[in-house]
């Protein structure tokens, strides 16, 4: 079975983090990572921008742009996508597509801080 | 994280809400901060026991507000007191307070806090202390250290600031739309001053003035959450991001400044790059261009470039053209003369700053650029006069010094 781990914390709080500090937590998340890496364990991993950084289009018809995080309680939290883009204009454009293909809810669009693809090989996700 | 650190970091980061509630509640300054600093101490000797309250924000303004209403009960003797432990008890406050507190209502709690602290009549640096006091919560101490002054005067610098906005009208009132875009852009101004407070430090007090710049991006990520469609914002906060990007390259060994183009772009801060540049993206499509957006684009050109030769300096000359018409000033005017020299010679660059004497006299950034305008066009003496004159005007040591390497050159140049 494949699990996704989802991360929360306060962003004011790990984003007020200085340089060296942020950097000591990576060093030992590296540590865990490293070795569930080895073993066969780890799949893509990421690190996002603070939610300021979010834009939310809402796939209606016409889709509508928001700025700022999804912030419904209604909707949750259904699955993700890993895009590689120019910029934001590419990405809105991308979820658009998409959107046109499964109409409803929202997809929050996030830059990411960092991506580590993992060790993974494709599989069937109850394999 | 241990329970100290942990309710600390909690503690800064509730602190513009509560503060904010708590004047609205008290519409007075210093009872709002006795009642918050009241609310602290119950919540470092009952946080730790019972847990951390869902809603820390909340919590403080409760017990804080029922601490100073307290308080002041005592002093009248009116009635007959409940015991401590039952006035502050988690449970009773997150109900009501729950209720009481919707999103518009607490945005404007926190502007308004800010608000206050940009006070036309105060100076700059009063209007610093002040928002670093009171909104961001830094101890005088640590104010003081930052200012490069003693404890008793910056002290002495709050209090005056403090007594000038008690007699000032401060808006209580819910602000209309006018108002409020009138008031985020105080505060947007404000913000950016706390941020070059702090980066416009020598490298002697760099470590401890970079404590400055980072607040000023906490705060302007604040606004943003509030005020999330503003692209002026954003625009604020991709500025401070690509700016303080480049804080670990400006300064070298010796403490001296290192100009940009000469700059170790892998020193640059990628990961604060990435959200400027994140930022940038989001204001753009909002088509509504302003002078903290434009200064970001600038920033952000600088950001993309690999190397100094690979910046657009066409593009940025364009947008100085534009933030000449959006804020005109001949500071501006400089900056783009700069980027002209780099677009299409020194010649132009000069003719077009010669206007500027007047106005920027007493400026070192004019003399520095004169000179090398002219030592680019080949004429040394002028070049050295030039040079000078900027060293006569220099601000910090690392000003002179960078100068002085210049002129050194130039001498160097034309002696071998």
């Amino acid at each position: 079975m494949l699990y996704a781990l989802l991360c929360y914390n306060s962003e004011d709080m790990v984003f007020s983090w200085s340089k060296a500090e942020d950097e000591a937590v990576m060093a030992k998340l590296g540590v865990v990572q490293e070795r569930l890496a080895a073993n066969g364990k780890l799949g893509p991993s990421l690190r996002l921008l603070p939610t300021t950084a979010a834009t939310t289009l809402r796939k209606s018809d016409p889709p509508m742009v928001i700025d700022g995080p999804f912030a419904e309680t209604k909707e949750q939290l259904l699955g993700l996508y890993v895009l590689d883009c120019d910029d934001l204009d590419e990405a809105l454009e991308i979820a658009g597509e998409l959107g046109r293909a499964n109409p409803g809810g929202a997809y929050e669009i996030r830059p990411l801080l960092l991506y580590l693809p993992g060790t993974l090989p494709v599989k069937a996700a109850s394999g | 994280m241990n329970d100290i650190a942990w309710i600390d970091a909690a503690l800064t980061s509730a602190r513009p809400q509560a503060m904010g509630a708590l004047l609205r509640y008290f519409r007075d300054l210093d009872t709002a901060e006795e009642a918050y600093q009241e609310a602290c101490l119950r919540a470092l000797r009952t946080w730790p026991e019972k847990g951390p309250p869902r809603d820390a924000a909340s919590w403080l303004i409760m017990v804080g507000r029922n601490a100073a209403l307290d308080g002041v009960r005592r002093r009248s003797r009116q009635a007959e007191l409940p015991p401590e432990d039952q006035i502050s008890d988690v449970d009773d406050v997150e109900t009501p307070m729950a209720e009481r507190l919707d999103g518009a209502h607490y945005r404007d709690d926190i502007l308004r806090l800010m608000f206050i602290c940009c006070h036309p009549d105060l100076p700059a640096t009063q209007q610093i202390a002040l928002a670093l006091r009171i909104v961001s919560g830094l101890s005088v101490k640590q104010i003081a250290r930052a200012f490069l002054v003693g404890e008793a005067a910056m002290e002495q610098r709050i209090t005056r600031a403090k007594a000038r906005i008690a007699k000032a009208e401060t808006p209580f009132e819910t602000p209309g739309p006018a108002e409020r875009a009138e008031r985020l852009a105080a505060v947007a101004a404000m913000v950016y001053l706390v941020f070059n407070e702090g980066y416009s430090a020598g490298a002697e007090a760099a470590e401890i003035r970079a404590r400055l710049s980072e607040e000023a991006i906490r705060l302007a990520r604040l606004l943003q959450r509030l005020f999330q469609a503003e692209p002026e914002i954003m625009g604020l906060t991709a500025l401070m991001l690509l700016q303080h990007a480049r804080s670990p390259a400006r300064f070298d060994a010796d403490g001296a400044i290192v100009l940009l183009e000469d700059q170790d772009r892998l020193l640059w801060n990628r990961d604060l790059i990435a959200e400027g540049l994140a930022l940038i993206d989001k204001a753009m499509r909002h088509r509504r261009a302003g002078p903290y957006q434009v200064q970001a684009a600038i920033s952000a050109l600088h950001a993309r470039a690999a190397r100094p030769q690979d910046t657009d300096w066409v593009a940025i000359e364009a947008l100085y053209a534009a933030l000449e018409i959006m804020t005109p000033s001949p500071v501006v005017t400089l900056n783009r003369a700069v980027a002209v020299s780099k677009a299409r010679g020194p010649a132009e660059a000069l003719a077009m700053i010669e206007p500027l004497e007047a106005a920027l006299g007493g400026y070192f950034y004019f003399f520095g650029a004169q000179g090398s305008f002219l030592l680019q066009l080949g004429r040394g003496a002028e070049a050295k006069q030039a040079f000078d004159r900027a060293v006569s005007l220099a601000n910090t040591a690392a000003e002179a010094a960078h100068i002085r390497r210049q002129i050194d050159r130039l001498t160097t140049d034309a002696t071998g």
